[in-house]
């Protein structure tokens, strides 16, 4: 990570910078992407980019700069700039920036095994390839890939106020995907969904995962939704699995609790939210099974880390328990605006954008209830595995979401496989209808590297825990007739 | 020194670190942006972002690989940067396979354009709109400044294209989620136009802040505005005119390969001509002026990048790597937009669709909200704001079987989403009269 100026006196700024706070993010970001599509290595792609922004405080507005000269003199100009939107904007600013906290962290941050060694990029596209060939078992088969992304990263905050942290993480996203058609029906599956295996580590994430394998497994999948029955349609129980659940959460929990949709920035772009502040402390968000944390200290979940992007200390809170609202997903300028709790999650996805309130990992904290236990407890339903589809109003209410897989459960036992499963409902009456949650044996570890939201807009890594889940009376359907 | 000469002499830079038997084609993407954020008729964060990328791909052969690097703008810093990511290519290729799909330009073709006037300064921009909205809970962003994209190669090709433009989206909120959302953006800034877009907002917010009416789901006669329609292109973009989506049946359109069919008024083509997308892609292929995709109703074209046309055997027609559309336009019909209403009669007037996704991909169906200006509409006034409904529908019945009308007015509308760069996409598009849609929550 040689751009990361490690020397704090190389980026003081000017002496002529009449700032009450000023603050430099420096990222690196580094990566390589590794893809075998139908047995033919796709082109071999790396990425670095580098860059900062310096945020002011003066006269009580906010402003911030961005660029990727990270040298002294870049850094300074970008200094003044910010400071020149700072001032002037101050007569417009929605909050006076005298009020606001002035970070002064110290401390660091690495991802589990960072520094352990990863295969050779011959050695991931012969890992790649096996999987490859394994997939295209069938001419049923019409496409399929198998993918790994490895992404690493430096993040280096320094505050006016003598706050200095590193933080340098290791991501990989192995992916696998597979498309069959037959007779006029097309079906996808993947393993987890695309990119839905996201972590912090190395290789330990593909163990994890029985990636090794997962090409045939998922390529029999495929087939087997060719030949199965469109989804039944009516009222029933779901039991969603954990790469169901992660979007459940993600959508219906994770973007409502955001402060700064509540505090009404999002309202022109990503939307508002049903909830409002005199809800926390009081609101039945759930069923007495739900529990809600925002964790970032789980090691190899995809948002772990020790600080925000504000600089903010990171810690395990809990947002809802035993159903209850207690408190939202608010980094400290929305909570000094909102004047309400919050969390470490103003984040932002790069250099060139700034902190807003985002997820980290937002977990559903585990029950008591085995698989098998969860199964046997529904009459009628059907289990519910991988998300294939999302779609929820502005308030994040009336949500609508397909998965890729289903299995009808009757009387206790799992039954036979259904294609085009969908299922519908409101956020602020669906989560009382949680009736049982798996234990630890039934936890995945996922999340999503793709979560979009902010004017300008910004895709972050999200980390969602969860375990299997059971929901009574859901409306369920499936696809055209 | 101008951002194309700079690119001239990166691209000079890569030329020179190239060793006998190598070739190389560059791909740059630059900006400089201010970004002004507003909620409740205040600046919540103003910013500005100068930023450049050039992603390098070094060819020995059918091996290739590439590399994308943040550039800081110093000519000689990236000049070595630059020679850096080929000697580090240079040691991967060994590595890598042949690729069968590599396809580069047969020939050279250069261009160099520009457009767009000097924009006022964003901070100025920023008081008239916070002045013309005075009053009023007035939340969106204002991206404003030049946008680059170049691509040169060791054949001696050189594709500049320049382009200043403003954009400004923004809502204005009665209560909850009851606003009604406007866009002002192009090249050429006007205090007045924007005087008299943000006092339409004004006259609809009044509309918006009626008392809500609630219906139950089922079927409603609806006029879907443009920016309505926009949301079900935007949907199609994702893979429904991909020439490799379609050929592995894995387009939401793929069923138009086999006869289905939307109503014979519905026309649509890829129309770079009209719009702000460079008529070059990333790798050196110029774009026709208009890939003509759903003609009478029919499929009768599809986007191909030049890997899939090595792939599959076609003809590449300038589409980019993912195969979306850039700047999708779509055919007005007969309907004038102001007696959209009156044809309508009782039903809904959907002024934005929201989040839409499939329900059914292979059967095209899709799902998604309304939101901000959606009325109930009865003998062709506005009675009531609606509240937030969910539709479940296939594009088949949608624009084909109940499609009843298309405006004979056409609007444009410019990217707004800004994730990693701002973008140079817009669509073209009417509104449409349909004698029903299924809302289904």
């Amino acid at each position: 990570m040689r751009s990361v100026p490690m020397s704090r006196e190389k980026f003081l700024p000017p002496s002529g910078l009449d700032a009450d706070f000023w603050s430099l993010r420096f990222v690196e970001e580094v990566g390589e992407s590794f893809c075998v599509r139908k047995n033919v290595p796709q082109p071999f792609t790396m990425a670095t980019d580098r860059g900062v922004m310096a945020t002011v405080y003066a006269g009580g507005g906010y402003g911030y700069a961005a660029t990727a000269d990270t040298s002294p003199r870049g850094v300074q100009a970008a200094l003044e700039r910010a400071a020149i939107w700072a001032r002037a904007t101050a007569r417009y600013a929605i909050t006076d920036s005298r009020t606001l906290p002035r970070p002064s962290p110290r401390g660091d941050y690495a991802s589990p095994s960072i520094d352990a060694a990863l295969p050779t990029r011959r050695e991931w596209y012969e890992l790649l390839e096996r999987e490859s060939l394994e997939a295209g078992l069938d001419p049923r088969i019409v496409d399929w890939e198998a993918l790994v992304d490895v992404r690493q990263a430096t993040h280096r905050l320094v505050t006016s106020e003598g706050g200095d942290v590193v933080q340098r993480f290791r991501f990989l996203y192995p992916s696998l995907g597979v498309t069959a058609h037959d007779g006029g029906i097309t079906q996808r599956r993947s393993l987890n969904g695309d990119r839905g295996i996201c972590q912090q580590g190395g290789l330990e994430i593909l163990e994890r995962f029985r990636f090794h394998g997962s090409g045939r497994r998922v390529a029999e999948e495929a087939l087997e939704l060719l030949a199965a029955p469109n989804c039944p349609s009516g009222r029933m129980d779901v039991l969603l699995a954990p790469d169901q659940m992660v979007l459940q959460i993600h959508e219906s929990i994770g973007h409502p609790l955001e402060l700064d949709r509540i505090l009404g920035d999002e309202r022109n772009f990503a939307g508002t939210s049903f909830v409002t502040p005199d809800m926390f402390g009081t609101y039945r968000y759930g069923s007495e099974h739900l529990n809600i944390t925002f964790d970032p200290t789980r090691a190899e979940e995809l948002a772990s880390y020790a600080f925000d992007d504000d600089g903010t200390p990171a810690a395990k809170t809990w947002l809802i328990r035993d159903g209850i609202l207690e408190r939202p997903l608010g980094g400290a300028i929305s909570q000094a605006r909102a004047g309400l709790p919050g969390v470490a999650n103003a984040r932002a996805d790069g250099w060139n954008r700034p902190p807003i309130d985002r997820m980290a990992n937002l977990n559903l904290e585990p029950g008591e209830a085995t698989f098998d236990e969860l199964v046997a407890g529904v009459e009628h339903g059907v289990l519910l595995e991988t998300n294939s589809s999302w779609s929820i109003d502005d308030s994040r209410n009336k949500f609508q979401f397909g998965c890729e897989r289903g299995r009808v459960i009757e009387h206790g036992r799992l039954r036979h496989v259904v294609r085009n499963p969908n299922y519908r409902g409101v956020s602020a009456v669906f989560w009382r209808s949680l009736a049982r949650v798996g234990n630890a044996s039934t936890v995945q570890v996922l999340g999503t590297p793709f979560c979009g939201k902010g004017e300008p807009s910004q895709t972050i890594r999200v980390g969602h825990a969860s375990p299997a889940c059971v929901f009574t009376g859901v409306d369920v359907f499936g696809g055209e007739d | 020194m101008s951002v194309e000469a700079y690119f001239e002499g990166l691209a000079g830079a890569v030329d020179r670190a190239l060793a006998p038997g190598e070739r190389h084609a560059i791909s740059f993407s630059a900006e400089e942006t201010d970004f002004v954020r507003m909620n409740r008729g205040k600046v919540r964060q103003p910013g500005h972002v100068a930023q450049r990328y050039a992603e390098i791909r070094l060819i020995h052969g059918s091996r290739h690989a590439s590399h994308l690097l943040a550039l800081t703008g110093d000519t000689n810093a990236d000049a070595s940067a630059a020679s850096a990511a080929v000697a580090g290519l240079r040691d991967v290729l060994p590595q890598l396979a042949d690729d069968p799909h590599l396809l580069l330009p047969d020939g050279v073709d250069s261009s160099s354009e520009t457009r767009g006037d000097p924009l006022p300064a964003a901070d100025a921009i920023v008081e008239q709109v916070l002045e013309a909205a005075n009053g009023h809970d007035f939340v969106g962003l204002l991206a404003t400044g030049p946008v680059f994209r170049g691509f040169a190669n060791s054949e001696g090709q050189r594709n500049f294209h320049s382009i200043a433009t403003f954009n400004l989206q923004w809502s204005l909120y009665h209560r909850a989620d009851k606003a009604v959302k406007h866009s002002y953006s192009g090249l050429a800034w006007s205090a007045e136009a924007l005087a008299d877009r943000i006092a339409r907002s004004v006259e609809d917010l009044a509309l918006v802040s009626r008392p809500p009416r609630s219906l139950a789901p089922g079927k409603y006669r609806a006029y879907l505005a443009p920016a309505a329609l926009q949301e079900i292109a935007e949907l199609l973009a994702w893979g429904g005119f991909s020439a490799r989506a379609l050929e592995t049946q894995q387009s939401a359109l793929a069923k138009m390969r086999i006869g289905a069919t939307l109503d014979p008024r519905v026309q649509i083509c890829e129309d770079i001509a009209a719009g702000i997308a460079p008529a070059f892609q990333a790798d050196g292929f110029a774009r026709p002026a208009n890939v003509p995709l759903v003609a009478d109703g029919a499929l009768v074209g599809a986007l191909v990048s030049p890997r899939t046309a090595r792939e599959f055997g076609l003809d590449a027609n300038g589409a980019n790597a993912a195969e979306s559309p850039e700047a999708v336009a779509m055919s007005g019909g007969t309907l004038a937009m102001r007696d959209a209403l009156a044809a309508l009669g009782t039903g809904l007037a959907i002024g934005n669709l929201w989040y839409l996704n499939y329900s059914d991909r292979p059967a095209c169906r899709m799902t998604g909200m309304t939101r901000f200006a959606t009325f109930w509409v009865e003998n062709g006034r506005v009675v009531a704001p609606v509240d937030v409904l969910r539709f479940d529908d296939t594009l088949y019945r949608l624009l084909g079987d109940n499609l009843e009308a298309l405006t004979s007015e056409r609007e444009l509308a410019l990217e707004s989403s800004t994730y990693g760069s701002r973008k140079l996409e817009s669509v073209l598009l009417p509104g449409a009269l349909v004698s029903e849609m299924h809302f289904t929550l």
